[in-house]
């Protein structure tokens, strides 16, 4: 035990002293294994700068919300099978709480019926376009993902009321009010003046797509009156209890839906169930994919650098022929020649390793200087990880090498010029 | 070169028990079609503070029989025991592990690690017997000045001059106290005056009860062993006392 110890220490001195010797060298190699070691890190903090964004773009859309609508929102080729479908109606929502209530053990919580249009708001002289605006009865606050960043949303009474009262998303109403309060300010929606009452604090965008602040809520009796209801948009949001048990809420969902509509057993649902995890369901394996392929091309340029680490084994191991033939003589066995040269492939990698991780996560500092929005993340599971592959790309690329100055015949080496 | 005194009037050591057997090595190398046979069946007997000088032409299986002598290489048929073991049949590691504990080699070009200082060199072999730091660094100190090199512990090989170099070289054989110290060629790189001074050192490394053989193709080197071993065609062709 003693005895590898001292090998040990002794192989890092050596080893370091080689590299020392050939400064040039051993730069260039490392050079080689610290790209690689860049490359693979930035494209691991962007697949999980991206996943980390994805992520919180699923909680500000609800995720423990299931979404009760006429289309799915996936792509469908079978449109005319939805084309007909009946939209949803309040009543629906009325119905569906009525039958959760009845349920024992409901997964199921709350049921409100939202619709929404697109449209221009006005305040004073400015006007916002494509607002998305939403009307939902007063029960919509226990859905409500977002806090409120001044004042409040409307009661039951003002709700119940089609009380001319909105609610404004945080861009909407730095807009229209800039530099003061938006609260009982008046905004004009279809020509009618509404009150504001509440402003919704920062979400950010969906997936860096569209804004979530770039909304507005009324009261559902007050929409209706002046947006109609035609609209595909129609939507029965539903609260699940618990969102690890979304595939079965969904089921009961389904069947409660069906009996709202009366429908018969064996006909296929008129109405589709959006949202929960089937958004993220749809796009883990693109995400995957993009993950797989984004690494595979990276780790192709440490895989270079694990060319270079062999090459100058290789070129080690031959110039100090002799040296392992006197170490030989010695007495080194296989094993101290085979941990010199590995350690000394392994430091060149680690060396390199340390600097590609330092310049990936000053990469990562000037880019999230420069666009804060840039979905970048720099981890400790990262440096772990990519001082862990620095390691293994050394041991792997000098194993070959290492192997064959071990078995070297100290007769041969001694002799070796 | 002239020995620096009279060669019969140096003392001939009593010899202690056998350190090394040989009987009918034979050592055959194949290269492409050819077979070249380096040794033909040699037998001999090394006892402990026995001074040898093995001499021969080139391709006379000189070499060869220092290598087997050294466990660099194993006979290909034939009976090698070094202190009663059978080196004959040993492997890559245990062959290297006997060399450690055994044999102290003295080169002709004296194979010093570049870069490590003198201290440093001694100690290899110590650090594979896995000896600790401290007594590694005391026993390679003693080492050193024992051949007169206790000022120049920490000058690396290129600060120093041949003489010294071979002086760390033989400091590094001793460090471990082996049974045998094997040189080979140690006066052909250099000058006669400094070869005189290594060949004393030598003497008086015999004269303190170590072994030593000594491969040489010189007889003026031989002529300071106590007994030549003439090796010719891969056969002993004489064996016997110096005088």
């Amino acid at each position: 035990m003693g005895r590898l110890l001292y090998e040990l220490t002794e192989s890092v001195r050596i080893a370091m002293a080689q590299v020392r010797a050939n400064k040039m060298r051993s730069a260039l190699t490392a050079l080689g294994v610290i790209i690689g070691i860049v490359a693979v890190t930035l494209m691991g903090t962007a697949i999980r700068g991206i996943d980390i964004g994805f992520n919180n773009s699923l909680a500000m859309l609800g995720d423990d919300i299931i979404h009760v609508q006429k289309w799915p929102w996936a792509n469908v080729d079978d449109w005319w099978n939805y084309m007909d479908r009946q939209r949803l109606k309040p009543e629906e929502a009325i119905a569906l709480n009525r039958i959760i209530e009845a349920t024992p053990n409901s997964l199921l919580e709350l049921a409100v019926f939202t619709d929404a249009r697109g449209t221009t708001v006005k305040a004073g002289g400015v006007s916002v376009n494509g607002v998305y605006c939403s009307g939902a009865t007063a029960d919509f606050g226990r859905l409500l993902v977002a806090d409120f960043q001044e004042g409040r949303l409307y009661n039951e009474t003002e709700s119940d009321g089609s009380r001319q009262v909105c609610v404004l998303g945080l861009d909407v109403a730095q807009a229209l009010f800039p530099g003061r309060s938006a609260i009982d300010g008046t905004v004009i929606v279809q020509g009618q003046p509404f009150k504001v009452i509440g402003v919704l604090a920062k979400q950010g965008s969906f997936l860096g797509l569209f804004s979530m602040d770039n909304q507005m809520l009324l009261p559902l009796g007050a929409f209706r009156k002046y947006f109609g209801l035609r609209d595909d948009n129609a939507d029965i949001q539903v609260k699940v209890r618990d969102k690890t048990r979304l595939d079965e809420a969904r089921e009961e969902l389904t069947g409660d839906m069906r009996r709202v509509r009366g429908q018969a057993p064996g006909e296929r649902d008129n109405f589709s169930l959006n949202g929960g995890d089937g958004f993220k369901k749809q796009l883990d394996p693109i995400k995957q994919g993009i993950a797989f392929a984004g690494l595979f091309v990276t780790g192709l340029s440490l895989f270079v650098g694990a060319i270079g680490i062999m090459n100058i084994t290789f070129v080690s191991v031959r110039e100090r022929t002799k040296e392992i033939g006197t170490r030989k003589a010695l007495g080194a066995r296989r094993r101290t020649i085979l941990l010199q040269f590995l350690i000394e492939a392994v430091s060149i990698c680690f060396a390199g390793g340390v600097v590609g991780l330092a310049v990936t996560y000053g990469l990562c500092l000037a880019v999230k200087t420069a666009m804060p929005n840039f979905p970048l993340e720099f981890s400790v599971g990262l440096v772990a990880t990519s001082m862990f592959v620095a390691i293994a790309t050394g041991i792997i690329s000098g194993f070959v090498p290492a192997l064959g100055a071990s078995r070297l015949d100290p007769v041969v080496a001694l002799r070796y010029e | 070169m002239t020995p620096s005194a009279p060669v019969e009037s140096r003392p001939v050591r009593p010899v202690g028990p056998l350190v090394i057997s040989i009987e009918g090595v034979t050592k055959l190398y194949v290269m492409g079609e050819e077979t070249i046979h380096a040794l033909r069946g040699v037998s001999l007997e090394i006892r402990r503070n026995e001074y040898l000088a093995i001499m021969g032409p080139s391709g006379s299986g000189k070499s060869t029989l220092m290598n087997m002598l050294g466990c660099l290489d194993t006979p290909s048929s034939g009976k090698y025991e070094f202190s009663g073991q059978d080196v004959a049949s040993m492997v890559d590691d245990e062959l290297a592990d006997i060399r450690n504990r055994e044999i102290g080699f003295v080169f002709q070009t004296f194979n010093l690690l570049p870069r490590s200082d003198a201290l440093r060199n001694v100690e290899l072999p110590l650090i594979y017997a896995g000896v600790p730091r401290h007594e590694r660094h005391e026993r390679a100190r003693a080492a050193l000045e024992s051949v007169g090199l206790g000022n120049r512990i920490h000058h690396k090989p290129n600060e120093l001059s041949g003489g010294q170099r071979q002086r760390v070289a033989i400091a590094r054989a001793l460090v471990n106290r082996p049974s045998i110290i094997l040189a080979d060629e140690p006066t052909g790189n250099l000058d006669s005056k400094t070869g005189v001074e290594i060949m004393d050192l030598f003497e008086e490394l015999y004269e303190k009860g170590n072994t030593l053989i000594v491969v040489t193709h010189e007889e003026s080197i031989a002529r300071h062993a106590r007994r030549i071993i003439r090796l010719h065609d891969g056969l002993v062709e004489s064996d016997g006392s110096a005088f």
